[in-house]
């Protein structure tokens, strides 16, 4: 079998698995009279009816833009605060446990709080996901900035290159692999915190419309928004790879760190 | 704060005082603020009355019963994630082509949310404790599961080749090497998914109404008990760090053969 084949091979197979999943669970779910799992083509159907493009204005939008907002921010702010307390080494270490303790706690137990400070708006899901996402960023920054080679450090120093230069032109890019290790991390607790933020507390959005559908008994409803939101997942992982790949493309670690 | 001349001259703070002093400014801040009124103590009770709470809840049994119901969740949704991810991992990671052909699937099921899975959860299994292990056992499991693929995948093929000349047989080699040298990435998978077993059981609780320190919480926030509310997001906070600690040290044990257990992450 020469190389080429191999490799088309490989790929059909690759291919194939997915697909045949997809056709079993149709064709299992066909005659599906259970009430809990409807036919396959039900729920696609449902999907069709409800996502394209009915309710993208109502629900999947505003969802996307509260994501989009508190991850922005933690990215921001977990960077910039990453910086400039890891430029020195002391701080770091005087950061480090406040920074692990709200780090250590699981983000859901600290809605409770965002509801009870912010109210149920929009501010508190915005709020409650860039809270939550700044952490990772915020200590992989930490340590990205730690880890720069002793000699890079002194040699910048040493030629005289400016204190802002040097932080954003040597500390930020070395620091680059694990600060986006860190936004990796973060980009799906961003969208697990819009989700469960969603179904504490609001009146739109994918998580709301997931909630309310089972409550209401909605189940191809609720079949199809389970769905968006892997759908959603599945995209924002991909793309985030992607932006990953090419800001990162001088770094040959770059792979595996995406592997983190 | 002293910045970079304090490597220089000897600084007036040693370096082992500075968490402590920091965790001090942050506590004394959080008592002092409330006190003089520049927070509102009706969403920032002082530093102290959260404690004075704990410390009362420390000695009733409720308390313990949430812990002990989030814990409970949490080590069942484990073990099942480990039951499962350990033994398919090893098989799906020792052979190329199963490996290739279940590639794609797990590449689109792992980023999935799980949390979008609670009102199945809700629908198949109700309210109780097996929603939350249901949520808890699947969110764990890609954790673990990917770290196993990866371990298994990157035993040194020169260790491989030479137990193969040396005449081990497949069972021989998948006991006396490539486990071994997968051990350290489930050691990592196994800390990884500890915490997404307690986030996924937090979520259960919070949102399913499940019992636990979940629940808990929501009932003091909407009962106006903001001094509970805060002693247990604490209380999660510590139990978060507490199991991380034990990971992290039984993983030095277990390791402590490995050339890799450097302490990093």
């Amino acid at each position: 079998m020469s190389a080429r084949t191999k490799r088309v091979l490989g790929v059909v197979l690759e291919l194939s698995v997915p697909i045949l999943v997809l056709v079993a669970w149709g064709v299992w779910s066909a005659g599906s009279t259970t009430y809990y799992y409807p036919p396959l083509t039900d729920i696609l159907e449902t999907f069709r009816d409800t996502w394209v493009f009915e309710r993208v204005g109502s629900d999947v939008v505003p969802s996307l833009l509260r994501m989009g907002a508190g991850y922005a921010i933690a990215v921001l702010a977990g960077v910039a605060v990453g910086l400039l307390l890891g430029l020195s080494r002391r701080s770091r270490r005087a950061a480090a446990p406040i920074i692990e303790f709200l780090r250590a706690i699981p983000p859901p137990a600290l809605l409770p709080f965002a509801i009870l400070v912010i109210g149920v708006g929009t501010s508190m899901k915005v709020f409650i996901i860039a809270f939550v996402c700044v952490w990772p960023i915020l200590l992989n920054t930490l340590d990205g900035v730690g880890g720069v080679d002793p000699t890079l450090r002194d040699t910048t120093r040493v030629y005289g290159i400016s204190k802002r230069d040097r932080v954003l032109r040597v500390m930020l890019p070395a620091a680059g692999p694990q600060i986006f290790a860190g936004m990796r991390t973060s980009l799906s607790l961003a969208l697990i915190l819009m989700v469960i933020s969603e179904m504490v507390a609001s009146t739109n959005g994918i998580g709301y419309f997931v909630l309310q559908s089972q409550r209401s008994f909605d189940i191809p409803e609720m079949w199809s928004g389970i769905l968006l939101i892997g759908i959603i997942g599945y995209f924002l992982n991909a793309v985030f790879l992607l932006v990953e790949r090419r800001v990162l493309r001088w770094h040959r670690g770059s792979r595996a760190s995406a592997l983190g | 704060m002293s910045g970079v001349a304090a490597t220089a001259r000897r600084p007036r703070v040693p370096d082992a005082a500075l968490p402590w002093l920091s965790v001090a400014v942050v506590l004394a801040l959080f008592e002092l603020l409330p006190r003089i009124g520049v927070i509102n103590d009706r969403y920032f009770p002082p530093v102290s009355d959260t404690l004075t709470t704990l410390a009362d809840e420390v000695q009733t049994s409720p308390y313990w019963q949430a812990i002990g119901d989030t814990l409970e969740g949490w080590a069942l949704g484990l073990a099942i994630a480990a039951g499962l991810a350990i033994p398919l991992g090893i098989v799906i990671g020792s052979f190329p082509l199963l490996y290739r052909a279940s590639r794609v699937l797990i590449e689109f099921l792992r980023p999935i949310p799980s949390v979008a899975l609670i009102p199945l959860a809700i629908l198949i299994y109700g309210t109780g404790l097996q929603s939350k292990v249901f949520l808890a056992a699947f969110a764990s499991f890609w954790q673990l599961f990917v770290q196993v693929l990866y371990g298994v995948q990157d035993v040194d093929p020169v260790a491989t080749d030479t137990a193969r000349s040396f005449g081990y047989s497949r069972v021989q080699r998948l006991w006396r090497v490539t486990l071994p040298s997968a051990v350290p990435y489930i050691a990592t998978g196994l800390r990884i998914a500890s915490a997404v077993s307690l986030i996924l059981c937090i979520t259960a609780e919070l949102i399913i109404g499940s019992a636990g320190l979940g629940r808990s919480i929501n009932l003091a926030r909407s009962g106006g008990d903001v001094e509970l509310m805060y002693a247990l997001i604490l209380t999660t906070g510590l139990l978060g760090l507490a199991l991380n600690s034990i990971f992290v040290w039984a993983e030095k044990r277990v390791l402590h053969w490995h050339p890799s257990q450097r302490g990093e992450r």
